[in-house]
């Protein structure tokens, strides 16, 4: 690996990182100005991970080692899950290592820690969080799984950068079954993220919620690594979203750090979009109860495998 | 996908959309938005018969698009929402089997229906022939929302979106039917949904509802029964 590649490959990771709160901030003041409320600023998680780094971390007693290196492994997948998703080229050392369903697993096993350490310290509310928090991993995870299938099918490859390259190329059609996959992963995204059918993000004080039950027991540094990193998995499964269904830009020359600063504009106006898109998303849904979220995911699945359905019927 | 032209492209959406729009019928628990995916399915019918019209360069095909868009887009709905609002059912009971459940019996339809058509697509030698499978598959599911429904009002609806199927199998095995007998399918439908409107308020006079299970034990054992 020339050194070339991997300061393109850090140049990746450092965009990602500084932009995954910022697009959780524009959400968020996305939603304020739907909802009349004056906006928060933009800046606000940034200001927020900083403040809770400078804490002292409160240890629950009795929690054992996992609990505190959770935070460590879940950001730390969320980091190359980052690197091996082409958010902005295809061709980055980084993105050629694991294909789209090394990467599910990885997504998997950042859920699984953090089940785990939501367990870890024997709270009612952290179980709770954690079997809930399961229980929608394991129907969205197949509903994830059939999208890329579909995407896959389309370009005869598993490898994220390869699909899209291959539909970034090809000439410009109508596809059905894209179409029934983008809404299928539109759902995912909202359930994987705990976004408003599945959870409400705003609050810490609710029965219902999933994500942050099982953060409730974190504090300091520690809090601080776990909300980046679900800015960071949001930012990511945005990026997939883009790759499958939206890959223009994507640099797809080689290892320039130029072709891939050229590359920023156009994926800054791709999260612009899609962060209005889920404020007005979540504007407009209500919340589900928690046992009819099997339902939504069914859905979600439903439209997956009518897309491939479709894509082997029509060839579309 | 690069040298299909754009017609037989948009003519594949509209394939695609109408078995979405069966698979939403199949989810739907409330009468009233059933009479409006109806509409919608009836009009993406309309748009696809103009698609094929405008391909073929047919003109008995446009006047069947009108006909499907006065009939089954306008008419019809019209009548069942006349209906719905007469008889004072805007609500299904509990379908027979859970929504997810029927989902999946759904999906597995659908592939059943992809099998059944690769014979006769291989046949067929139009345009639109990969369509036949989901017109067979739009069909199947109208069964299966008639079956899983206990109200009249539904079934109805359930056998109004299997002609539509029907319809749909027609234009994209070959074309269309001739007119004569598309209209005959036609006024069919338009007496069916008429005589059935006059059962509904005969099955609500005897039973003061509209559940069918009612209808399924003879006079004489529900009598039999009540005198024991």
């Amino acid at each position: 690996m020339r050194p070339i590649e991997i300061i393109t490959q850090l140049l990746e990771l450092v965009v990602a990182l500084a932009a995954a709160p910022l697009f959780v901030g524009w959400i968020n003041q996305c939603r304020a100005w739907l909802q009349n409320r004056s906006a928060p600023s933009v800046w606000l998680p940034y200001r927020n991970i900083r403040k809770l780094f400078h804490k002292d971390a409160v240890i629950a007693e009795g929690a054992s080692r996992l609990f505190r290196l959770a935070p460590y492994i879940v950001f730390a997948a969320m980091v190359v899950a980052a690197g091996i998703i082409p958010s902005m080229g295809t061709r980055l050392p980084l993105t050629q290592v694991a294909d789209a369903i090394a990467l599910v697993g990885l997504l998997a096993t950042a859920r699984v820690f953090m089940s785990l350490a939501a367990m870890d310290t024997g709270t009612a509310f952290g179980t709770l969080g954690a079997r809930r928090e399961m229980m929608v991993g394991f129907l969205a995870e197949p509903a994830l799984l059939m999208v890329i299938f579909v995407a896959s099918l389309i370009s005869a490859t598993t490898a994220l950068p390869a699909i899209t390259e291959h539909l970034a190329t090809q000439t410009l059609g109508l596809y059905p079954s894209l179409a029934f996959t983008a809404v299928a992963f539109l759902m995912v995204l909202l359930a994987e993220n705990a976004r408003i059918p599945v959870d409400n993000p705003a609050t810490h004080l609710e029965l219902t919620m999933i994500h942050e039950a099982t953060l409730l027991e974190y504090s300091a540094r520690h809090l601080a690594l776990m909300e980046w990193a679900s800015a960071l998995k949001l930012f990511n499964y945005a990026c997939i979203g883009f790759a499958l269904f939206i890959p223009w830009g994507v640099s797809t020359r080689g290892s320039a750090p130029v072709a891939l600063l050229a590359s920023i504009p156009l994926l800054a106006l791709k999260l612009a979009a899609a962060g209005a898109l889920l404020a007005v998303i979540e504007m407009v849904s209500a919340k589900l109860r928690v046992f009819r979220a099997p339902e939504f995911l069914a859905t979600a699945f439903l439209f997956a495998v009518l897309g491939l359905l479709v894509h082997l019927l029509l060839g579309a | 996908m690069a040298g299909v032209p754009l017609d037989i492209q948009l003519l594949n959406l509209c394939a695609a959309l109408l078995l979405l729009l069966s698979f939403a019928m199949l989810s739907q628990r409330r009468i009233v938005n059933l009479v409006n995916l109806l509409a919608l399915q009836g009009t993406v019918l309309f748009i696809a018969t103009l698609l094929i019209a405008w391909r073929t360069r047919q003109p008995h095909l446009y006047l069947s698009a009108v006909l499907t868009l006065a009939l089954k887009v306008m008419l019809l709905p019209y009548l069942l929402h006349r209906l719905i609002r007469r008889l004072e059912v805007y609500w299904d009971a509990e379908p027979l089997l859970n929504i997810s459940g029927t989902m999946l019996i759904g999906v597995l339809i659908v592939v059943f229906s992809f099998g059944l058509a690769q014979p006769i697509s291989a046949l067929a030698s139009t345009a639109t022939r990969n369509a036949i499978g989901i017109a067979v598959a739009v069909v199947l599911l109208s069964f299966l929302t008639m079956i899983t429904r206990r109200k009249a009002m539904s079934q109805v609806v359930g056998f109004l979106s299997m002609e539509n199927g029907l319809f749909f199998g027609a234009m994209s095995a070959t074309y269309g039917m001739p007119m004569v007998v598309e209209f005959g399918v036609a006024l069919d439908v338009l007496v069916a949904v008429l005589v059935l409107g006059i059962f509904f308020f005969q099955i609500r006079e005897q039973f003061d509802s509209l559940d069918l299970h009612h209808l399924e034990s003879l006079r004489e054992d529900a009598s039999s029964r009540r005198s024991e």
